[in-house]
């Protein structure tokens, strides 16, 4: 086990710090860059925090939808299979639904100020 | 430094040029720049725009066109009225700046968000979607026995394009092969029709004044195709910039885009339009992942390219938006 704190911790330290105290000081292209490099650390954060638990709800149901055992990246790799060949559509039971949490849990971390996701966010699923 | 070459190159085409002053380069990637500067001129000074590939990167990526070829699509288009910079010199070798062309700088702004929020485009936004549509009409309409030599696409050609980039990516995206299979299914075959396609035609590659469209940029991916493709292209989710209920680049609806473009005697198919968005929004999904794939590789190892392969997920969402809409 490692020590605190924990790398969450730590990359907002850093990402407080840029954007506290060095954006200020900063304009032009290298604005442009640091506030990249923010949104980056910004991104880092939000997955360490949420990945184990979408990771773990995504299994789950991928082992119920597709009947099979493995990692979160194995089972998306056979999805995607069975889709190209026809052996699963948006008629099979669960694959619509399942689609949209996977979808809605990676947004949460990639944009999560990106317009079509605060719309589907604001709907009851 | 590039004014030296430039004042070299104006005096031998601009008569009366002395020089040039101003140069700055707007945007660059490894392979293209676009740089704008002023022709001295004892009549006043003349607004330019250079776009080049610097020496040492002739070849143009497989699906550009190129820049001579982009040269003579902005002339023409010009020439027909479609709004367009004149194209005022095409380099040549002993010129010393690589292969592209000078036009004329029309002023305006580029910038999606910018048209889309401040206050000078206020009274333009509201006709852009009609005013794109007529532009779009004029575009294909253009001469095709003038036209550069282009690669031609169909949306068959397409969906086996994108696919292969796809597979080639080896990232499996359950989404984007649900995309896939939709097109394949819904594939409407050659168009009854085939016209110049501009292919990147949306808000960001259109200067925007207060009067609303002034010119029409970035021709790189031109082609002969579908016409329809360009239509559902600039309404793609990707290119509203937030405003995702007014479809055509965040301006406005698809009805006034369709009325602009058949009042200028032409006719839409709105199923292939939708086709072309759905293919579209793929088409950026996969060009998202084409950049994780550059940044891992190099040699374009920046922040802003491995940020831009976390936007796959953009298109991700808005996809299942398209074909698997949820209730309200």
């Amino acid at each position: 086990m490692q020590d605190e704190p924990t790398p969450i911790e730590l990359t907002k330290s850093v990402a407080d710090f840029l954007r506290g105290d060095i954006a200020p000081l900063i304009s032009g292209h290298q604005a442009f860059k640091l506030r990249v490099a923010i949104n980056i650390l910004d991104l880092v954060t939000r997955q360490l925090t949420q990945e184990e638990q979408s990771d773990a709800a995504e299994v789950e149901r991928l082992r119920a939808m597709l009947g099979i055992e493995g990692s979160v990246t194995e089972l998306n790799r056979a999805l995607a299979e069975r889709i190209a060949k026809g052996e699963v559509d948006l008629a099979t039971p669960g694959l619509a639904e399942h689609l949209w949490a996977t979808t809605m849990d990676k947004l949460a971390v990639d944009q999560p100020n990106y317009a079509s996701y605060k719309r589907e966010l604001g709907r009851n699923p | 430094m590039i004014e030296a070459e430039l004042s070299r190159s104006v005096r031998r085409w601009c008569k009366g040029a002395t020089g040039v002053t101003g140069a700055a380069k707007l945007s660059g990637g490894a392979s293209q720049e676009t740089w704008r500067f002023d022709i001295v001129h004892p009549d006043g000074p003349i607004g330019a725009i250079l776009r080049r590939s610097p020496k040492g990167y002739g070849a143009a990526p497989t699906r550009a066109a190129g820049l001579a070829a982009e040269a003579q699509l902005m002339q023409l288009a010009f020439e027909a009225g479609v709004p367009s910079p004149r194209v005022m010199h095409v380099l040549v070798p002993e010129e010393d700046l690589g292969t592209g062309f000078i036009m004329q700088r029309v002023e305006g702004e580029t910038i999606a968000r910018k048209i889309l929020r401040d206050d000078e485009y206020a009274a333009a936004r509201p006709l852009l979607a009609r005013q794109i549509g007529g532009v779009l009409a004029g575009l294909h309409r253009l001469p095709q026995d003038k036209l550069p030599e282009l690669r031609s696409r169909g949306a068959t050609q397409e969906i086996a394009e994108f696919e292969r980039d796809y597979r080639s990516l080896n990232w499996p995206k359950p989404v984007f092969e649900l995309a896939l299979r939709w097109l394949r299914d819904h594939d409407p075959g050659p168009s009854g029709e085939t016209t110049l396609v501009h292919g990147d035609f949306r808000n960001g590659n259109l200067i925007i004044g207060a009067d609303g469209v002034r010119a029409v940029l970035d021709w790189e991916l031109a082609h002969l195709g579908d016409p329809m493709e360009d239509l559902g292209w600039v309404c793609v989710n990707s290119w509203r910039f937030g405003e995702i209920d007014k479809p055509v680049g965040g301006f406005g609806s698809r009805e006034d885009l369709f009325a602009g473009y058949e009042a200028a005697g032409r006719r839409v198919d709105p199923a292939r339009v939708k086709f072309w968005e759905v293919m579209g929004t793929l088409r950026w999904g996969i060009m998202c992942g084409g950049m994780m794939q550059r940044f891992r590789e190099g040699p374009d190892h920046s922040m802003e390219r491995a940020m831009i392969g976390r936007r796959a997920s953009e298109t991700e969402i808005d996809l299942l938006r398209l074909l698997a809409p949820r209730g309200s």
